[in-house]
């Protein structure tokens, strides 16, 4: 006891008795551990927002320290800019129907996974491969398994005989073909997440109700458009949700395997943004191009929420 | 309505055998119920009847006819869950409708069948609601309307009052029992509460283990009990058995009273027993104590009624008690069935 008592004291005094009360103080200590976060949003996120805002309303370049207010011109201009329109169009385009085709494969996925089976471990693990692998890197694949020479998809399909001797389509070098190509990697790129997120909706609705269906006299059809969907549709919404903005904001596919073209057919308004603003150093047109999108998202998200809520609540 | 029948219906999940043979057959128009301990093998048992699970081997008849390799919806049943599995998404309407909407009925005569099925139960005024706004009795009932509409040929109920607080389901107990009777349609109950069993049951199949240990009339399977498992389950506090050298002996605590106490003639056996401890249930009694030397002084529960107070019993004295000799039952040590009284 003795011996111990100077160490605890001088413990005691070491420790200045305010700071330490200070960090108790849960407002405190509340504040300085999100402010990392608030930080990295405002510099990383919020900073360039605005002066992609900033620079939209400008007539700024690269290369130039001139800065003038412009308003809407570059919207206007961009307006009726037909190659815009098409970068729009394609947008929406790959968008949509990558979604869709997502959708109805990623239900079937889930549904198939739901079952037990044997091999289920591997099937999983094979169709969550796309998501784990870094974008990039699976584009880059992509673009062998594309390639107008050594396109392994079309010697397979030549040496089974479902391609005749002569044909040897250009997956990437003419317009139509190169639209679908894009939407098939979207569609292999969303798929993993869209099945994990119908999984687990899938796995949430009771074993009882799917049992009282199937007595109530269900068929398999009935079953899944009246009860299974329907109780899976809050879930199914954020799955579309993530899905739109990750497909209308990807730029990656497009840069890795044609460019936007041929041309420009398969351009969209991220590459375009990029292209103009970055590469052509027309920063005004490029940041008025990128924020086309932001209006248009932030609609999507609203929707979508306000849906999925309205089908929790009701 | 068409009776059910299982013929040496066996399920085995890998090693584990959940039912284990099991030959029953409902009478019609009756209310059988499946009582046993959980993990019996009652629910998997019902589950086949309802054609959700397949059995290993075994046939499953219905009103005669085999359907155990029809889809339940085939099956010509209905069912009605513990959760209740109402569809969370549609008004009770389209719940109690959704049967009928599987077998294509016309909305004309959908609306007379809901409109009738739910004036059965009571709950006209509930079907615009959604299920999240009802209480659970009111589940409950949109559950059995649900199950009702379609006028199937045999109900299985698989513990639809566990869900339940304790009050309502006294109540709820009575409703049932009396809609089953208006109905008149061959049920099957699942349930681990044997008071409910009781109460309901117009036979009960009591089963362990996967397999049917006893199945008779409430007073048959609490009376007379066919093995040492039934007389040990049913009863609260259930049978004591006492072993001796030849036979295990088994009598009911609310028989087990001082000799005096035996009113009427009849053959009493003497057991000499040293009371323990006393418990006050309020309506009950419960003395604990022990019995003499012979039956190795193995523990023994007498139950008597508060109201008789004319025979003091404290806690460490030997007291004369006497079951009546119709009510002692002799139990085989090994197979643990039913034998042959010995003289005691």
């Amino acid at each position: 006891m003795e011996t111990a008592t100077p160490a605890v004291k001088g413990a005691l005094r070491s420790r200045n008795p305010h700071l330490s009360f200070f960090f108790d103080n849960e407002k405190v200590l509340g504040l300085l551990m999100i402010a990392p976060a608030v930080l990295y949003i405002l510099a990383l996120v919020g900073f360039p927002l605005i002066m992609a805002f900033v620079y939209s309303f400008s007539d700024i370049t690269i290369g130039s320290a001139d800065f003038g207010f412009v308003g809407l011109e570059n919207i206007e201009s961009l307006i009726g800019d037909f190659e815009f329109k098409l970068a729009l169009k394609n947008t929406i385009l790959f968008t949509a129907v990558s979604m869709i085709i997502v959708l109805v494969l990623a239900k079937i996925l889930a549904l198939i996974l739901v079952k037990d089976f044997r091999g289920k471990f591997i099937v999983r693990a094979l169709i969550l491969m796309p998501y784990v692998a870094p974008i990039s890197l699976g584009v880059i694949g992509w673009l062998w398994m594309l390639d107008s020479i050594y396109s392994p998809i079309n010697w397979l399909l030549q040496h089974t005989g479902l391609f005749g001797p002569d044909f040897w389509p250009m997956w990437l070098g003419k317009p139509n073909l190169a639209i679908s190509a894009i939407i098939a990697v979207h569609v292999w790129r969303m798929l993993p997440l869209a099945t994990v997120i119908m999984l687990a909706g899938l796995a949430s609705i009771p074993q009882d109700i799917q049992d009282a269906a199937l007595v109530d006299g269900a068929g398999y059809f009935r079953q899944l458009f009246q009860i299974t969907i329907p109780m899976m549709l809050p879930i199914m919404l954020v799955a579309v949700l993530f899905g739109i903005v990750f497909t209308a904001t990807d730029i990656i596919i497009i840069l890795v395997l044609t460019r936007g073209g041929p041309y420009n057919s398969t351009q969209v308004l991220v590459s375009k943004a990029f292209y103009t603003g970055i590469d052509a150093g027309d920063l005004a047109t490029g940041a008025a191009t990128a924020l086309f999108l932001f209006p248009l998202l932030a609609a999507v998200a609203i929707f979508m929420l306000r849906i999925a809520r309205r089908t929790e609540v009701a | 309505m068409p009776q059910v029948e299982t013929q040496s219906l066996f399920k085995h999940f890998g090693e584990v055998k959940a039912v284990d043979g099991v030959d029953i057959v409902s009478s019609e128009e009756e209310f059988l119920v499946l009582l046993g301990p959980s993990g019996c093998g009652k629910t998997t048992l019902l589950r086949m009847i309802a054609g959700l699970e397949k059995p290993t081997s075994g046939d499953i008849l219905i009103g005669g006819q085999v359907v155990t390799h029809l889809p339940p919806r085939a099956r010509g049943i209905a069912m009605v869950f513990q959760s209740y599995a109402l569809y969370p998404h549609m008004t009770i309407y389209k719940n109690i409708a959704f049967p009928l909407k599987a077998i294509g009925m016309g909305k004309e005569d959908m609306k007379k069948k809901v409109e009738w099925s739910a004036a059965m139960l009571g709950i006209e005024r509930l079907l615009q609601r959604k299920p999240r706004e009802l209480s659970g009795g009111e589940r409950q009932r949109v559950a059995l309307a649900r199950a009702l509409v379609r006028e199937p040929n045999v109900f299985l109920l698989d513990e639809p009052l566990s869900n339940l607080d304790a009050k309502l389901r006294t109540s709820a107990r009575e409703e049932l029992y009396r809609f089953q009777k208006d109905v008149s349609i061959t049920t099957i109950y699942v349930t681990h509460d044997q008071v409910e069993a009781m109460g309901m049951g117009d036979r009960i199949a009591v089963m362990n283990a996967g397999k049917v240990r006893q199945l008779g009339t409430p007073d048959e399977v609490y009376s007379d009990p066919a093995d040492t498992f039934v007389a040990g389950f049913l009863g609260s506090p259930p049978m004591n058995l006492v072993e001796t050298p030849d036979r295990i002996v088994g009598f009911r605590p609310e028989s087990f009273l001082p000799q005096q106490m035996h009113e009427g003639p009849g053959d009493l056996v003497l057991l000499p027993f040293t009371v323990t401890r006393i418990e006050n249930l309020g309506a009950d009694r419960l003395v604990y104590g022990k019995l003499e030397e012979r039956f190795g002084h193995a523990v023994a529960i007498a139950n008597l009624p508060t109201s008789f107070t004319r025979y003091p019993i404290e806690p460490n004295q030997r007291y004369d008690f006497a079951v009546p000799r119709k009510d002692v039952k002799f139990f085989d040590p090994r197979t643990g069935l039913r034998a042959e009284p010995l003289p005691l």
